[in-house]
């Protein structure tokens, strides 16, 4: 297993590579660039501004030396758009704000969703199924962008329960955490309704009917271990996705994540800032996916580490 | 076996306790008494160092913090004396000596001398710190050279101080427009010692700015700074003008996102939401009088045409265009907050309306229509037959989309010409404008002071925020006069013939000047209507 881990990790090192080299100059051959305003300034400022932040270089210049400061300092650079802040300190300062609401979100998607989806499977062709799955229809259907105003509506204008944006104390947290939780949690319920359902036809199932264990134990035990493997390996990406933020719910209720950041320093031509989200989002995404791999064999014993 | 399922359990529950502890308790203001306004602010800052940033949201901030030469007016209007307590300007306009007041103090008590004004002045100019704002002080004579790098010397830019008290500023050419362009945040000064202890005067984005660091010598001092959140001042004990100063606190909130800047107001988190959404005006204007407000603003939404190409380069096919479609109702049903028609570019205001637009001697819309069809006709275009394919470009926006589709279907009905639109994603199609790769292109001028110049300047040939390829001779050499004319009268009658120039050649077909609609407390007081939106923060009150 360390074997399988070191090897994988080592993996990681060219991949990255990869991704850093393609969306640095990706996002150099996009038209348009971090000084473009609706007012023109002259061309003596700009080039000044361009002189200032090294951007006059040749571009493998800039590319060697970009490279050089991340490997021997960790350091991303300085942002363009927010003068005052480098990348290493923007992203310090919001991917707290993105891994709380994502990290409370999940808890709401994993126990709405795999509730839902184990009474849906256990209750299957019943009125029970039915709402379950419809609810799961509805949370995949229905996008954030409306569900959150709607929630908002409710529960902070109508209700006055909780706040309706702003990222200050307890009460700001709730509605988005909801609003997000409730899409993951429709996927996971789906997901976990069809794994479940397969297992729960298979032979060990009858087996342990036969001998004569209870209807939970037979559930909670044996069944939800192999009903969970579609879940996990939709986690992986999702557990990414939902950690370093969420454009539309930080939006929707002014939250200082890292999601906006991420979309708008691609708008703002933002260079460093938008190399610095992709290169964490990367390695979320590839340390995540390790995990789901071992999680995987965990829980499924046909499957080996190799 | 559910273990690795509870482990994962365990751990989102753990990030959740761990980091929701984290937060402090805040958020609606507890108000002990104290004034606190809290303000819905646009864009999170990109900085609030006032000399490298140029935006909007970073002025109103930075004018809390720091205070230029003259300041805002209580009544909204002109100005009122800031850090000067008087000036005087020499009689042929090109020199203004100001005398600053002995009680000026920066934050951190020293006192606030001609000296700082002049060393904030050769910071934003140096080359190296690269302001984007620079081009702001170069009416000062030898300061574009000395921005440019042509000019190393800068005791031969024209800012010096007499002594301590005493600054003059010696222009090139007369600008009578100084006094209010010096109202904006590149003409702020800036306390360089503390800029020396954080890093260095010449840099740009070293901690200065930040809460605890910041040394400013406006009404208000920085408390807190959470990006994307919110930014706090409270008053000052050293501003010279502190009796007067009628706020404990104020909350800069940054909110983007008009909808949710909009539930924070109607949820009682916000006194002030900069902007209303479209689907709200109506709701507003109607169910709460109180609180909704409509003011002209110093901006001019327009078109510009690509004069190099054809067929825009016939001028004929430019008016044509231009009188072809409806203002008023691209005003009254798709823009829908209170905007109003233009016809030329400069926006009405108590200083200067145009005489001569676009639509003289042409009094109503079928009138308009008929001259558009019989340019068209003499341009060899009769009822639009033969007319090249063309397109309208504009940056991704609903709202963008929305008026070019009205006007596309305009130019249709009534020229029977179609022209496809296209959207480009804003940096996309600011670098197409600016290399002049289009034939229409949406655009829009706000004014960065009050005066007409600062819309007509920008038509001379060559200029950076032409780009139309438009060039006139007389344009040019009435605009290059302007300045030096003997007086005002003459001087505004100049720009009235760039206006009637305009007119006539079209290079920029002006569509309406824009209106800004928000919401505001009735327990704010004495905010007062601004055609730049700018705020004297001082004089604003809050009632109980």
């Amino acid at each position: 297993m360390f074997r399988f881990i070191a090897r994988r990790l080592l993996e990681t090192i060219p991949v990255l590579f990869i991704i850093v080299t393609a969306t640095f100059f990706m996002v150099r051959f996009v038209p348009g660039g971090p000084f473009d305003s609706e007012k023109a300034t002259t061309p003596e400022i700009r080039a000044n501004l361009e002189a200032y932040y090294g951007l006059n270089l040749p571009l493998h210049q800039q590319y060697t030396n970009y490279l050089k400061a991340i490997v021997l300092h960790g350091d991303l650079g300085r942002s363009t758009k927010y003068a005052s802040r480098t990348v290493n300190e923007i992203i310090a300062d919001k991917l707290p704000a993105s891994l709380q609401l994502g990290g409370l979100s999940l808890l709401i998607a994993l126990v709405l969703g795999l509730t839902a989806g184990v009474i849906a499977a256990v209750k299957r062709n019943t009125k029970t199924d039915y709402a379950a799955s419809s609810f799961a229809m509805i949370g995949i259907c229905v996008p954030t962008f409306v569900l959150g105003p709607l929630l908002v509506l409710v529960f902070a204008i109508h209700l006055g329960w909780f706040s309706a944006s702003g990222w200050y104390d307890w009460q700001d947290r709730i509605l988005p955490s909801l609003t997000l939780g409730i899409v993951y949690a429709a996927g996971i319920a789906r997901l976990t309704r069809g794994g479940m359902l397969e297992v729960l036809n298979l032979d060990y199932i009858r087996t342990a009917r036969a001998k004569g264990a209870s209807e939970a134990r037979i559930i909670l035990k044996h069944a939800l271990r192999g009903g969970l493997l579609p879940v996990v390996s939709y986690l992986g990406p999702a557990i990414a996705g939902i950690l370093t933020g969420s454009f539309v719910i930080e939006t929707i209720f002014q939250i200082p994540g890292l999601g906006r950041e991420f979309v708008n320093s691609a708008f703002n031509r933002d260079y460093t800032l938008v190399l610095g989200t992709v290169i964490l989002y990367a390695v979320l995404i590839i340390a995540l996916n390790l995990v789901v791999d071992v999680v995987q064999v965990w829980l499924n014993p046909k499957l080996k580490f190799e | 076996m559910i273990r690795p399922l509870f482990g994962l359990l365990a751990l989102v529950t753990a990030f959740g306790l761990v980091t929701t502890g984290c937060s402090k308790k805040s958020g609606a203001s507890s108000n002990n008494g104290e004034k606190i306004l809290r303000v819905g602010n646009g864009a999170e800052p990109q900085d609030l160092d006032p000399q490298a940033t140029a935006g909007v949201p970073e002025h109103k901030i930075q004018s809390t913090l720091f205070e230029g030469l003259v300041t805002d007016a209580a009544d909204g209007q002109g100005i009122a004396p800031g850090v000067a307590e008087s000036w005087e300007i020499s009689p042929d306009g090109r020199t203004y000596t100001f005398r600053l007041r002995s009680d000026a103090k920066w934050s951190n008590g020293e006192p606030v001398t001609a000296r700082d004004f002049v060393g904030s002045f050769e910071r934003i100019l140096n080359p190296s710190f690269a302001a984007e704002y620079a081009s702001m002080l170069y009416p000062l004579k030898g300061a574009q050279d000395y921005n440019t790098g042509k000019l190393t010397d800068f005791s031969q830019v024209g800012v010096h101080a007499l002594d301590d008290r005493n600054l003059q500023l010696s222009l090139t050419d007369p600008a009578p427009f100084l006094l209010e362009a010096i109202k904006h945040n590149a003409w702020f000064p800036v306390h360089l010692p503390t800029l020396a202890k954080f890093g260095g005067i010449h840099r740009k984005g070293t901690p200065w700015t930040r809460p605890g660091h910041l040394v400013g010598n406006g009404p208000f001092v920085l408390t807190e700074w959470r990006p994307n959140q919110r930014i706090v001042v409270r008053r000052s004990p050293t501003y010279w003008d502190r009796d007067n100063v009628k706020l404990d606190q104020i909350e800069l909130h940054a909110i983007e996102n008009q909808e949710t800047e909009e539930r924070m107001f109607r949820t009682g988190k916000l006194d002030y939401a900069y902007g209303l959404p479209l689907s709200k005006i109506e709701v507003y204007r109607r169910e709460h009088p109180d609180v909704y407000r409509q003011e002209i603003l110093l901006s001019t939404y327009f078109y510009r045409f690509n004069v190099t190409r054809p067929p825009f380069n016939d001028v004929r096919v430019r008016r044509a265009l231009a009188l072809a479609i409806d203002r008023e109702a691209i005003v009254k049903n798709v823009t829908r907050a209170g905007q109003q028609p233009a016809y030329n570019i400069t926006p009405p205001s108590a200083r200067f309306a145009a005489r001569t637009t676009l639509d003289a001697g042409l009094p109503d819309q079928p009138a308009r229509i008929a001259e558009a069809r019989r340019l068209l006709a003499e341009a060899g275009y009769p009822d639009g037959k033969n007319f090249p394919t063309a397109e309208l470009l504009y940056n991704t926006s609903d709202g963008h989309r929305a008026i070019a589709e009205a006007i596309q279907q305009m130019w249709r009905v009534n020229l029977g010409i179609n022209i496809t639109i296209k959207n480009e994603e804003w940096k996309v199609f600011q670098d197409t404008c600016l290399t002049g790769n289009y034939q229409i292109a949406r655009a829009g001028w706000g004014a960065d002071y009050d005066d007409p110049h600062t819309f007509l300047s920008i038509w001379r040939t060559g200029d950076g925020n032409n780009q139309t390829g438009f060039s006139n001779t007389d344009y040019d050499r009435i605009l290059g006069g302007a300045l030096s004319t003997p007086n005002e009268t003459a001087r505004m009658e100049a720009y009235q013939q760039l206006e009637a120039i305009l007119a006539r050649e079209t290079p920029i077909m002006p569509i309406y000047f824009y209106t800004r609609v928000y919401a505001i407390s009735p327990r704010v007081k004495n905010w007062v209507p601004n055609p730049l939106d700018l705020r004297g923060w001082k004089w604003i009150d809050l009632a109980p």
